[in-house]
């Protein structure tokens, strides 16, 4: 397979004026799912595809692209995607949350805030906030015309009721703009409050359940809670071994079979722009300089 | 010392590079080729053309060479190639009743005009392991075959059973539409779906599931008592209406098994007793799966046909639809391959917490 | 036909009209923000960044309407060999395209369904000019407010009010393009 054979960015023209209208609407009517005709993509459903031919529809050739998943530039899927844009659409890639003009996410919103200019792709699973509560798509489409969103509260408070705090720690459930509850996709509940008021556009496709839906910037998104259980964005309560930040989602590494474990940065590209700084935790040496690791 | 997952983009292309070198297998034996796979897995090629929806037996070969055998992923490869081709046009709808039948029975009538024909089935066969095609034997030829007339070819007309029955009003009849069916591969699933959209999703649905559907309602969660009106197996001619030509011309021929069922019978006060269809069109020579797709259609039916959902698996449309593609299905069930370990780690920190506050009142309980 | 139906059309689609959707899209997204969109030369009274729009959203599964002098022989052979587009009556169209005048009364277009609120038009509103001045806007999309030399407010008011149902517009003038999607709440100042 050449990249010659397969249109820019791989869909075909009319594929992608179906995908750019279903965007437009989704951003006319934040948080609200808009049905979509997901192709089959050379990868599986459930990999991407939704957030794939969501960047595929937005990236021109001048774009530079950001994949990352689990916040890290490096794992395999993310590197598998990244290599993918370039291959078919021929874009820049970067690993610099700065320097991207369109950031494909899995599970994470980057630690570094994001600019006018920039568009978030989230690649969703279940872009349906109430579908664990309800299988049926044909009843949680009339809930959501109906504001009828107290299943949700009642789910979350039951939550209360069993063990003190509301037990739902990423994919946490959302209202946009006083009206649609939304999915941010599963990302940690500590990424929720970078959601609201972002000066990018936040785009999110998933492609097995045919939704697309958005954010426009400066949109208010509000994690559910209640007065008495107010939404805490929590994360490990330690700083990054490897850089030293404190404020930052830390994924926790086993390091041997006696117990041992350090936490580290998610977001890759953070923790190497802190070393590079001359940050250094607890555990970590002074990193190479990013063109040198290239 | 931290490592984690560095070098992902090595591991990559290491692993495919492993998988050509396993795709290929011992070097020392002869490499398999498409046409081989073509002519002598015909069964599996038509799977692949059927769940794949696309009619392509070289490439249904190439996809299951490619696939090493595995033929859910041979169907999407199938599918993720399908979508990147260009619509030039719409066929015309095929006519099933000018099939070149190479199979055809009924399990309604013990005769009928255009005969049973057995066909090349399994059906017969002693399920006996034969040793003679290990030691690459060759098998006799079949000592009669079929006049095989190519479909288009002077009148071919092979009447279908139910078309009797309607004759004399035992079957419900189907009302003739020129509504153009919505297209599932390019508009969204839309809930609730008519007939058309069900059957799409049921001839490219996954044969598995589809069978052991089907099998549930024989079981009785669901039960429309089908006998088998006719099972044909055969090529059609596919006609496209050229615009500039003002008259459709014959592109070639496709092999379809179609399945039409006679189920138990509805009546009312006001409309006598009728027997009811289920309907299963396939590519290829897929018999158990257009049998299963015609016992799943008229088990969906039973809003129409004003009888009781009983809560059976295979009544509900959307459980059935949502379910049945296996290239759906398969993507999303391994992608909790995946690393989630962002939400793995948010689940953690909660444990933890939870459970350390639990320890501390039950501490300061004691 | 007319002769330059079959001309004026993107050279290079691909790249020329992810260019334009992008432009579109932050224009959507940031309502009141002004962008350039080029690359068509449509035929009169279609303005270029109108042209733009329609071949980058519009092709054969969108109806598409035509409002007062849009409606002309010129620009719906231009439209239907460039894009395929089934040309249609106020209420089926997806897109429509005219002056704010020859397109009242909007009442007549699509707002969506209550549980399809996309299933809705979008306005391609042509104007003499675009600038920043005007009527107030907030809403998702706008840092604090932004103004925009809309056509009038009543209509956009009403329009909010139906959220989430309604329509959505650009606004079209030269190659200039703004855009106003059903959430924003516009004030007049």
């Amino acid at each position: 397979m050449t990249a010659q054979d397969y249109n820019f960015a791989y869909l075909d023209e009319q594929t992608k004026r179906m995908i750019r209208r279903a965007i437009l609407k989704g951003i006319a009517v934040p948080g609200y799912q808009v049905p979509f005709a997901s192709r089959e993509m050379p990868m599986p459903y459930g990999w991407g595809t939704g957030g794939v031919q969501v960047t595929a529809a937005c990236l021109t050739p001048d774009d530079t692209l950001k994949v990352i998943d689990q916040g890290a530039d490096d794992t395999t899927n993310a590197v598998s995607i990244r290599k993918f844009f370039q291959r078919t659409a021929g874009v820049a890639v970067t690993e610099a949350t700065d320097q991207a003009s369109i950031i494909q996410t899995r599970h994470r919103i980057p630690e570094a805030p994001l600019t006018e200019g920039q568009i978030l792709v989230y690649q969703v699973p279940i872009p349906e906030p109430l579908r664990f509560l309800e299988p049926r798509e044909t009843e949680t489409r009339k809930m959501h015309e109906l504001e009828e969103y107290g299943l949700m509260h009642v789910k979350l408070y039951e939550d209360i009721a069993r063990h003190g705090t509301i037990a739902t720690s990423y994919a946490y459930p959302v209202k946009v703009e006083g009206r649609y509850v939304m999915d941010p996709s599963p990302i940690p509940k500590f990424d929720n409050p970078k959601l609201s008021d972002s000066p990018a556009i936040q785009l999110f496709g998933a492609g097995r359940e045919q939704r697309i839906y958005a954010l426009p910037p400066y949109t208010q998104v509000v994690s559910l809670d209640f007065d008495d259980h107010p939404f805490v964005a929590s994360k490990a309560d330690h700083d990054c071994d490897l850089c030293g930040a404190g404020t930052s989602y830390l994924d926790e590494v086993i390091t041997d079979d006696q117990g041992g474990r350090m936490f580290v940065c998610s977001d890759t590209d953070f923790c190497r722009a802190r070393r590079e700084a001359g940050h250094v935790g607890r555990l970590g040496t002074p990193a190479p300089s990013l063109e040198a690791a290239q | 010392m931290y490592v984690a997952v560095k070098g992902g983009e090595q591991a990559i292309d290491a692993a495919h590079a492993w998988l050509a070198e396993e795709r290929r297998g011992d070097p020392s034996i002869a490499e398999l080729t498409v046409p081989q796979i073509r002519a002598q897995l015909a069964l599996a090629v038509n799977r692949v053309m059927a769940e794949g929806s696309l009619y392509d037996p070289d490439l249904a070969a190439l996809a299951i060479k490619q696939a090493r055998g595995d033929l859910i992923e041979a169907v999407f490869l199938i599918r993720a190639y399908r979508t990147t081709l260009p619509r030039l046009g719409s066929s015309r709808p095929i006519d099933t009743g000018r099939m070149a039948v190479i199979r055809r029975v009924s399990a309604t009538f013990k005769d009928l005009p255009g005969g049973q024909v057995l066909g090349p089935t399994f059906d017969y066969t002693h399920r006996l392991l034969d040793f003679t095609l290990m030691a690459e034997g060759e098998t006799p030829p079949a000592q009669t075959r079929p006049a095989v007339q190519p479909a288009g070819q002077g009148p071919v007309d092979v009447p279908h059973v139910t078309a009797f029955l309607n004759r004399d009003g035992l079957i419900q009849t189907e009302a003739a539409s020129d509504t153009p069916p919505p297209d599932l591969t390019r508009e969204p699933m839309e809930l609730p779906a008519a007939r058309p959209l069900r059957l799409q999703a049921l001839t490219r649905g996954d044969e598995g599931f589809v069978l052991s559907l089907a099998y549930s309602t024989q079981r009785g969660y669901g039960r429309t008592h089908a006998f088998i009106g006719e099972l044909r197996i055969g090529s059609v001619a596919v006609e496209l209406e050229i615009p500039e030509l003002g008259f459709a011309v014959e592109i070639g021929d496709i092999e379809l098994t179609e399945c039409e069922t006679v189920n138990q019978f509805t009546g009312s006060k006001t409309e006598p007793p009728q027997f009811t269809r289920g309907y299963g069109l396939v590519f290829g020579q897929s018999e158990r799966k257009a049998i299963s797709m015609s016992l799943v259609d008229r088990a969906l039916r039973w809003k129409e046909l004003g009888e009781d959902f009983v809560g059976a698996p295979a009544q509900d449309e959307e459980f059935v639809l949502m379910h049945a593609d296996n290239v759906q299905a398969t993507g999303f069930l391994e992608h909790i391959k995946l690393p989630h370990y962002v939400d793995f780690q948010s689940e953690l920190e909660l444990i933890r917490r939870l459970r350390a506050e639990a320890t501390a009142a039950q501490e300061a309980a004691e | 036909m007319t002769p330059d139906a079959l001309t004026g059309g993107f050279s290079d689609a691909p790249v020329q009209s992810a260019h334009a959707f992008r432009a579109s899209l932050e224009a959507m997204a940031r309502p009141g923000s002004l962008h350039t969109l080029t690359g068509a030369i449509p035929p009169a009274p279609l303005s270029v960044a109108a042209g733009v729009l329609v071949l980058t959203l519009c092709d054969g599964t969108t109806p598409v309407h035509l409002a007062g002098a849009h409606d002309c022989a010129p620009l719906r052979d231009w439209i239907t060999f460039h894009t395929g587009a089934p040309l249609v009556g106020a209420a089926q169209a997806a897109f429509a395209i005219g002056t704010w005048d020859a397109l009242q009364p909007v009442s007549r277009f699509a707002i969506g369904q209550p549980d399809y609120p996309d299933r809705s038009a979008t306005l391609l509103v042509e104007c003499a000019t675009l600038s920043a001045t005007g009527p107030r806007l907030h809403g998702p999309g706008i840092n604090g407010t932004a103004q925009l030399s809309l056509p009038e407010t009543a209509a956009f008011i009403a329009n909010r009010a139906q959220f989430p149902l309604g329509f959505d517009c650009f606004f079209t003038a030269g190659a200039h393009v703004a855009g106003l999607p059903r959430s924003t709440i516009v004030e007049a100042l």
